[in-house]
């Protein structure tokens, strides 16, 4: 009995390795701290009532940006590994398969975990507020897709103390991902944590789509969009159209290697090429997905301390429903070396340099946006700035990437690495910070410190390209990718200089958590709501917004509405006609979010280890709870009432409004 | 009061006071929901066109397939789309009987359906063709699988929609469902038709 339970425990932890030991100790340490923490304070209660299973898209956006900050530290840590690994590569500090799941598991955390979550907090965050909305047009369904991606990201994550952790790259290409060649558990949780979170993703993109459409304030049009908006609007069309492709084609990887079917498996006239065409159809459209609210952030930003109106406002929307098109028929230029022929590469390369057409345009009109304006230099505007030098730059090495010919030289080599690492790092995590330090304050009612701000932004952008262009170089000179050691002593000085990179950004991130840390407690309050003098409705309310954002829905006459509105009291016009208080109608909390997310965890868990008895009943739990919420949600609401409205309005707003 | 001209003043009050019209948003978002599905069909197609030929020298659609029972199997699933689509009809009526009785139908004509699709999988299973025997009978039995797959949820979720009404009658809620539920299984009807004519016309013709 002693030695079943032995071996089956054997197999099941990931054992051998003493850094996981040490992982494995921290994790226990950590869920106990919590444990203890939340019995000590008797906040178990709150923490179900108020947070777990609020549908409230101001709480939902946090929980969002917490759990992604944990998955950038996450993935963080692997960064630095792998890096710690190159630099000295003779002292094995990692094992060459311990490697391969690092790779693995940092790219899939980063996109899938980190810069996703990161980007849904920021829609949920800003998009009610700034169209003028009470929340989202499904809030329940918005709090499901939450714990979808909760239970994705917990499931996925557990793999390196359980199981082991997935090794065929951030994409899984088959056949390596497939059973033939990959036959433990790791890339099960690959499948089942993305396909669980991914259809969460599928749910927001519905979501906000149908937000933006339908519960715009009365008088905004389309074109009198806030740009973060557009960007969200165009970012959801695009989840709309890939998600799908991503759901089949894991679908269809876990047919072959759970029930044993030839899609893409190199026996049987399976065709492994058909997986990585697939995936690329999702794949490249999602990078867009998470590039394109970043570029709505900075749009917001640069408008604000600049003082200026956006430049170029039709255009800026244009380019982005264009690039949002043509990013579903690029999918190929991320293998040219295919062989699938000159006319077939000629066509993904010249859309490929399309692309760069709009964005350029962006660049220019934030550029135009700056010119002669009275720009002040808080942090959310340095992140605007040191993004367009970032971006050009890594866009520019985009370029040389799509002439085909070329790239059966670059392609796989660590010039791609540094390309996408400085799009990904210099756009997205640029913009998402720039967000994050934006909307702070609408968030919990202080501004970050700026001072702190200002150090991590320091560290961020030198690390950043002390760790990259050494990349650029040793790429060119012939190193390619996922490789844990090599023997070319050229090569030794630029990597080492690149590893130095990496541990500056880990010490920025540091000082990001330290200035959240020192911000708690020591901060400037946001008493006004519109700490940075700003121009789109979410400054117009109260930080944080009440729980029904808008006492009275605002009428909307032009773009910048808010700023207009204070050009308008400026010239001592009568401030913004303020309708009669009427009860708020109000989505109640449901408890079937993070239950159904439970269930999903365990069907997902089962299906990893091909446990029928585990799967079978987590599936009917999850449809269990599809039919409760079917049978219970018309009761599932409530109003707020007049004199509650005004006594909360007038608490925040001191008295006056 | 100061108001775009734009948006009639009905519109606008009832705007004004941020509440929306909850079946609207649902039928939008049940629009959009079916956008998704459209292309999760359309890829699980593409994969069945591609690849069609990998047949791994066992048998193919050609010598296993056969048009008989798919012809009974059309003819059940189109008269179960035209008869919830009667049920719509008798909703909009407000006859709560007749509706539910269409709604039976729809779902036993669904069921029959389902009844020859497993008697047809059983049956190729029995002359050797399986999800592992090649890359052809894979996405065979995937596509037409998912098809029916779609088809069995959708049996379920029409029984907690009639329960729903017998419980609580007819109210802007229930009615959502049922429009909901109709558009969905004559898009499940949209999907076969391009099934019958990639899959089984094509195969065997």
């Amino acid at each position: 009995m002693l030695d079943n339970i032995k071996e089956f425990a054997s197999e099941f932890f990931v054992t051998g390795d003493p850094l996981i030991y040490g992982a494995d100790v921290s994790i226990v340490l950590a869920t106990l701290g919590i444990v203890f923490v939340l019995t000590y304070f008797k906040k178990w209660g709150w923490l179900w009532r108020d947070w777990l299973t609020t549908v409230d898209h101001k709480k939902i956006g946090i929980m969002y940006i917490l759990a992604a900050i944990v998955m950038l530290f996450r993935g963080g840590v692997d960064a630095v590994m792998m890096r710690t690994q190159l630099a000295f590569p003779d002292l094995n500090f990692l094992e060459a398969d311990h490697y391969n799941q690092i790779f693995t598991t940092h790219g899939v955390v980063m996109i899938f975990f980190m810069a996703m979550p990161l980007m849904f907090g920021l829609f949920n965050i800003v998009v009610p507020l700034q169209i003028g909305a009470r929340d989202v047009a499904f809030p329940f369904l918005n709090s499901l897709s939450f714990w979808l991606f909760f239970a994705g990201a917990m499931l996925f994550n557990l793999s390196f103390v359980i199981g082991g952790s997935p090794d065929a790259g951030w994409l899984a290409y088959p056949p390596l991902s497939g059973s033939q060649f990959n036959p433990g558990v790791g890339q099960n949780f690959y499948i089942w944590g993305i396909q669980i979170s991914g259809i969460g993703s599928l749910a927001s993109g519905i979501n906000f789509l149908v937000t933006i459409l339908k519960m715009r304030a009365p008088g905004m049009t389309m074109m009198k969009m806030p740009m973060f908006t557009w960007s969200v609007f165009a970012a959801s069309t695009t989840i709309i159209f890939a998600f799908p492709i991503l759901t089949i084609t894991l679908l269809l990887l876990f047919m072959d290697r759970f029930f044993g079917a030839h899609f893409f498996t190199l026996d049987g006239g399976g065709n492994p090429m058909m997986y990585i065409n697939l995936i690329w159809m999702w794949g490249h459209p999602e990078v867009y997905i998470v590039v394109l609210p970043a570029f709505g952030v900075f749009s917001e930003t640069v408008a604000t301390f600049a003082r200026k109106r956006l430049f170029g406002y039709a255009s800026m929307v244009f380019a982005m429903v264009i690039i949002s098109i043509i990013s579903f028929f690029t999918w190929a230029h991320h293998f040219f070396t295919m062989g699938s022929g000159a006319n077939v590469n000629a066509f993904f390369a010249v859309t490929t340099m399309i692309i760069a057409i709009p964005t350029g345009v962006k660049i220019f009109n934030w550029l135009f946006t700056m010119y002669k304006g009275r720009i002040t230099f808080p942090t959310p505007m340095m992140w605007t700035i040191a993004f367009i030098p970032a971006f050009v730059v890594g866009g520019m090495t985009g370029v040389m990437l799509s002439v085909a010919p070329a790239d059966f030289q670059f392609h796989n080599s660590y010039f791609l690495i540094a390309h996408f690492h400085q799009v990904l790092i210099g756009g997205v995590v640029f913009g998402y910070f720039a967000g994050l330090y934006y909307w702070w304050p609408k968030m919990f009612g202080f501004k970050l410190n700026e001072y702190l701000g200002k150090w991590a932004f320091w560290l961020w952008n030198i690390g950043f390209y002390v760790c990259f262009m050494p990349q650029y170089l040793v790429g060119l000179d012939g190193m390619t990718r996922r490789i844990s050691v090599f023997s070319d002593p050229d090569w030794q000085g630029l990597n080492v200089t690149s590893t130095i990179g990496a541990y500056i950004m880990g010490l920025a991130f540091l000082f990001q958590v330290a200035q959240i840390g020192y911000s708690i407690f020591r901060h400037e309050k946001d008493t006004t709501g519109d700490i940075w003098d700003a121009r789109t409705l979410e400054f117009s309310i109260p930080s944080p917004a009440p729980e029904y954002n808008f006492a009275v829905i605002p009428q909307v006459h032009s773009r910048d509405e808010w700023w207009e509105e204070k050009e308008r009291r400026a010239r001592g016009e009568k401030p913004w006609q303020q309708g009669k208080i009427e009860p708020i109608h109000m989505p109640k909390n449901s408890a079937i979010g993070p239950i159904m997310g439970g269930f999903w965890f365990l069907a997902g868990f089962g299906l990893v280890f091909h446990w029928l008895w585990l799967a079978i009943p987590g599936l009917l739990g999850v449809f269990v709870c599809m039919f409760a919420r079917s049978f219970s949600a018309h009761k599932a609401e409530y109003y707020i009432p007049v004199e509650e409205i005004e006594r909360t309005e007038a608490k925040l707003r001191g008295g006056a409004v | 009061m100061a108001q775009s001209p734009a948006h009639g003043s009905d519109h606008h009050d009832h705007h004004a006071a941020g509440h929306h019209d909850p079946q609207d948003l649902k039928l939008l978002g049940f629009w959009i929901f079916l956008v998704t599905d459209v292309i999760m069909f359309s890829t699980l197609f593409a994969t069945f066109i591609v690849l069609r030929g990998g047949t791994d020298g066992g048998p193919t659609g050609a010598e296993l397939l056969e048009i008989n029972g798919i012809i009974i199997s059309t003819f059940l699933l189109l008269t179960s789309s035209f008869t919830s689509g009667v049920a719509v009809l008798a909703m909009h009526q407000h006859k709560i009987k007749q509706m539910i009785i269409w709604l039976v139908i729809t779902g036993l004509l669904g069921a029959g359906f389902l009844y020859l699709e497993i008697h047809e999988f059983l049956h190729l299973i029995g002359e050797g063709a399986t999800l592992q025997t090649s890359a052809f009978w894979s996405s065979f039995f995937v596509l037409v699988g998912t098809h029916g797959v779609h088809v069995t949820v959708g049996l379920f979720w029409m029984i907690s929609i009639i329960i729903q009404i017998v419980r609580r009658g007819l109210t802007d809620d229930t009615k959502g469902k049922v429009t909901v539920f109709s558009l969905y299984w004559h898009f499940l009807d949209a999907v076969w038709i391009f099934l019958l004519s990639i899959v089984y016309l094509m195969e065997v013709m």
